[in-house]
């Protein structure tokens, strides 16, 4: 299984600022597993919600290289994070008669949706963190997927929000003797919270 | 610009904007007799008729109000709105070039020897996109950098219009930031933004691209307070806890070394390095960027490190048991083989940027902030250790190398050796002397065998490392500091690749010495020929044109030197000559064709495993 880390991205909202960030993850060869964009309460800042494949190390610099950016304005790593995750599917699964009565209770095992029936189709509208949307994937599969289409993934951090564990684990990182990349990711943190004078 | 110094001029500015917007609106149209004298006096731009102010005016007023003295560039349809607020105005010095890749250099040279924002513009399409050399190579090496560039009209965005170039896609790699302007209303921020961006924590280069039809539009507020991009906010000071767990590892460390690298002329730290080694008794070694950071005679001083550092600064690295690393990006031509670089060595870092920390190399202790209130902080608390750490036995270990591998150079024919006119020239020029050079073996020469003792003499492209950056560079900078004695150290090859910049050195009378090191070959390729391919020399000889003549065509001066008898001579004539009738003066000088830069670490291969200087052997 490849580690997968969620992160949130509050950029302004301004034209060109999604291919700023994608065009990072290009040329610095991060590997993006989903993405999705939209705009949050605020108008002038939108979300960038990023799941990035890459070990530690890899995910420090992912958060190091976007805070450079000048149009972000907050990032939040939540891969060690209690959060709140959801992406969504489309699934338009081969549904002939005879099967649509099994396909109807799975999708009511999932808590999914069919949005659309017809003779020898249905369409099913899933919600979920990953391995949900995963796990519902697999045992749709061999009904015969005839297209599918996903969202990326959002995510957000339980308690008080995105920045609320920078606070709290800032310390303990900086305790830790050796551990390099904690210690560095706790100390960009501090530069960020640090009042400058 | 300290955050501190940063907020004083926020607050000043906000002040003086709030006059200037007030007298804007006062001035223009609403008054039918013309604005009393004090009120014109203070009115940053004067108004064409009919008095209504445009974009153009605000770009202009934005660059006087950020204190630009003098703009690099080219005019030319999509930009020529400014350029007629600008002759209008008759307050900033323009100084149009034979190319916009020379602009761009010439920004960065001028923002290299002063310490402030070089500006650059031009126009749409090829105007803008002759400028991405120069801004990549400001991005690779932090230069602080506003491009200004002129837009098609905005209902022909992206409609493939004559001279269109989307220059925000383009730039976004290679620039700090960049924007495009979508109304009047947005100029002054805009740019307020991008001075501040461009100057602040790490510095880099800016562009914002202009459409032609914001700069015609009416504009009712021409300048805005400066302002801080949202979540912008650069590092100053490093975690204080930090510091003291850096002080507490140098304390304990029995072999230490100190890196410092460009980020100490940014940060104006050299003199807080110096008193922190002095304090320690640590050894400095500079990277390429760092070199004048740290006085090259200096006992602690061990020069350059990496592929063509010298034996003693690669060795006293690699045996290092802790490597204090500042303003460094520990790049590739400093480490060599990553995994084979001071494998005993911890690592304290220190940089603006959090994400050079940790990116090639895991590090001790990583402190985020600006070099000079770090570095003052570690000498302070050095200076209050009860005894100093006693590195006696690694100073005379270093001492060893230092004699042993002493830097020095062989000359093979009867021709010039390269690294004595580097070697003579360091004799002969003042200690403040700005030495500017291209890419290649004369670059090398110079970083090892001039001894630069103060920040800001030397001016070169290290990160990208940009053939051509020389000449351009060089007179960027005699232009930001007239005073100085600039002298550019070229090859023939890089030379050649920015020489039109040579009608714009005689037409603005920018008095710069060029000394061309001329072995008839694009001698760094040539080397790597010899040594890694079998001599096979495909595409590396040249034939470059009779530079001393070519100069004089073009208005300057010029002089061949082909004995060593003559070289002293010429250098003193040239100086001279550039001095008095304010024009380019360069020496073509005929040097040792096949000469090496020694030492030097094998592509790929450790720093350890250097080839050692002519004449001396390794020891196991």
């Amino acid at each position: 299984m490849q580690n997968l880390s969620p992160i949130s991205v509050l950029v302004r909202n301004e034209p060109g600022v999604l291919s700023r960030v994608s065009g990072l993850f290009a040329r610095r060869g991060f590997n993006i597993h989903s993405l999705a964009v939209g705009e949050t309460d605020d108008p002038k800042v939108s979300r960038i919600s990023v799941v990035v494949a890459g070990e530690a190390p890899i995910i420090e610099q992912v958060v190091k290289q976007l805070r450079r950016l000048v149009s972000v304005v907050k990032i939040s790593d939540l891969t060690e994070r209690p959060r709140v995750e959801r992406g969504l599917a489309l699934i338009k699964v081969k549904a002939d008669p005879e099967e649509r009565a099994e396909l109807l209770q799975l999708v009511n095992v999932f808590r999914a949706r069919v949005d659309h029936v017809d003779n020898d189709s249905l369409i099913v509208e899933v919600t979920g963190n990953r391995e949900k949307l995963e796990a519902f994937i697999n045992i749709m599969r061999p009904h015969g997927i005839v297209e599918m289409a996903r969202t990326g993934q959002i995510a957000m951090a339980r308690s008080q929000g995105p920045m609320a564990d920078a606070w709290a684990t800032m310390g303990q990182d900086m305790d830790q003797p050796e551990g390099t990349y904690n210690i560095s990711r706790a100390a960009s943190r501090l530069a960020e919270e640090l009042p400058t004078e | 610009m300290t955050p501190l110094k940063q907020a004083t001029v926020l607050a000043a500015d906000n002040q003086l904007t709030r006059m200037l917007n007030q007298q804007m609106s006062a001035a223009p149209g609403a008054q039918p007799a013309a604005p009393s004298g004090d009120d014109a006096m203070n009115t940053p731009t004067k108004p064409a008729s009919p008095q209504t102010y445009t974009g153009a005016d605000a770009v202009v007023a934005c660059l006087k109000h950020q204190g630009v003295e003098v703009i690099f560039g080219m005019t030319g349809g999509s930009i020529m709105p400014v350029y007629d607020a600008l002759f209008r105005d008759g307050e900033i010095k323009h100084i149009i070039v034979g190319h916009e890749q020379g602009a761009a250099h010439m920004a960065e040279g001028y923002a290299r020897a002063t310490g402030k924002v070089g500006v650059v513009m031009t126009t749409s399409g090829p105007g803008a996109t002759n400028l991405v050399t120069g801004l990549a190579d400001a991005f690779m090496d932090s230069t602080p950098m506003v491009a200004i560039t002129g837009q098609v009209t905005s209902n022909l965005l992206g409609n493939d219009a004559f001279q269109e170039a989307d220059m925000r896609g383009i730039t976004m790699p290679i620039t700090k930031h960049n924007y495009q302007v979508s109304s009047v209303e947005e100029l002054p921020t805009v740019f307020a933004e991008a001075f501040f961006v461009a100057l602040s924590g790490r510095p880099g280069p800016v562009l914002i691209d202009v459409p032609k039809d914001v700069m015609t539009q009416p504009c009712g507020q021409l300048l805005a307070a400066p302002s801080a991009p949202t979540g912008y906010k650069p590092p100053y000071r490093g975690h204080p806890q930090q510091i003291i767990r850096a002080l507490k590892v140098l304390r304990e460390a029995k072999q230490p070394v100190i890196l410092a690298g460009g980020g100490i002329i940014t940060a104006g730290a050299e003199a807080e390095l110096k008193e922190l080694a002095e304090a320690a008794g640590v050894p400095v070694t500079t990277s390429l960027m760092g070199l004048g950071a740290f006085p090259a005679d200096h006992e602690l001083c061990l020069g350059m490190p990496g592929m063509h550092g010298t034996g003693y600064a690669n060795l006293a690295l690699n045996r290092a048991d802790l490597i204090l690393c500042v303003g460094s990006r520990l790049d590739d031509r400093i480490t060599g083989k990553l995994d084979q670089f001071a494998p005993g060595a911890s690592f304290i870092h220190v940089d603006v940027d959090a994400s050079e920390i940790g990116k090639n190399l895991p590090c001790l202790v990583p402190i985020v902030g600006d070099a000079k209130p770090v570095l003052r902080e570690m000498a302070k608390g050095a200076a209050e250790w009860d005894a100093k750490p006693d590195y006696s036995a690694w100073r005379q270990q270093i001492d060893q190398w230092k004699e042993r591998y002493a830097m020095c150079f062989a000359t093979k024919s009867e021709a010039i050796a390269p690294q004595a006119v580097v070697q003579t020239l360091g004799q002969m020029l003042p200690e403040d002397a700005v030495i500017v050079t291209g890419v290649g073996q004369h670059q090398m020469y110079t970083a090892q065998f001039y001894p630069f003792k103060k920040p800001r003499t030397l001016i070169t492209s290290g990160g990208l490392g940009t053939m051509g950056y020389g000449l351009p560079a060089a007179m960027g900078a005699k232009v930001g500091r007239p005073e100085a004695e600039v002298i550019l150290i070229d090859g023939d090859g890089s030379f050649l690749m920015n020489i039109q910049e040579l009608a714009t050195a005689v037409r603005y009378r920018v008095g710069v010495v060029a000394i061309i090191l001329n072995n008839n070959f694009l001698g760094m390729v040539r080397q790597w020929q010899e040594l890694f391919l079998d001599k096979r020399q495909a595409e590396t000889e040249l034939k470059p044109p009779p530079y001393a003549d070519v100069a004089t065509a073009f208005g300057g001066l010029g002089r061949a030197v082909t004995s060593a008898e003559e070289l002293a001579p010429a250098i003193e004539w040239a100086r001279k000559e550039a001095a008095e009738k304010k024009l380019p003066v360069v020496l073509d000088v005929a040097v040792e064709r096949e000469a090496l830069v020694l030492p030097m670490v094998p592509g790929g291969a450790a720093n350890v495993d250097f080839i050692p200087c002519p004449g001396q052997t390794k020891e196991d």
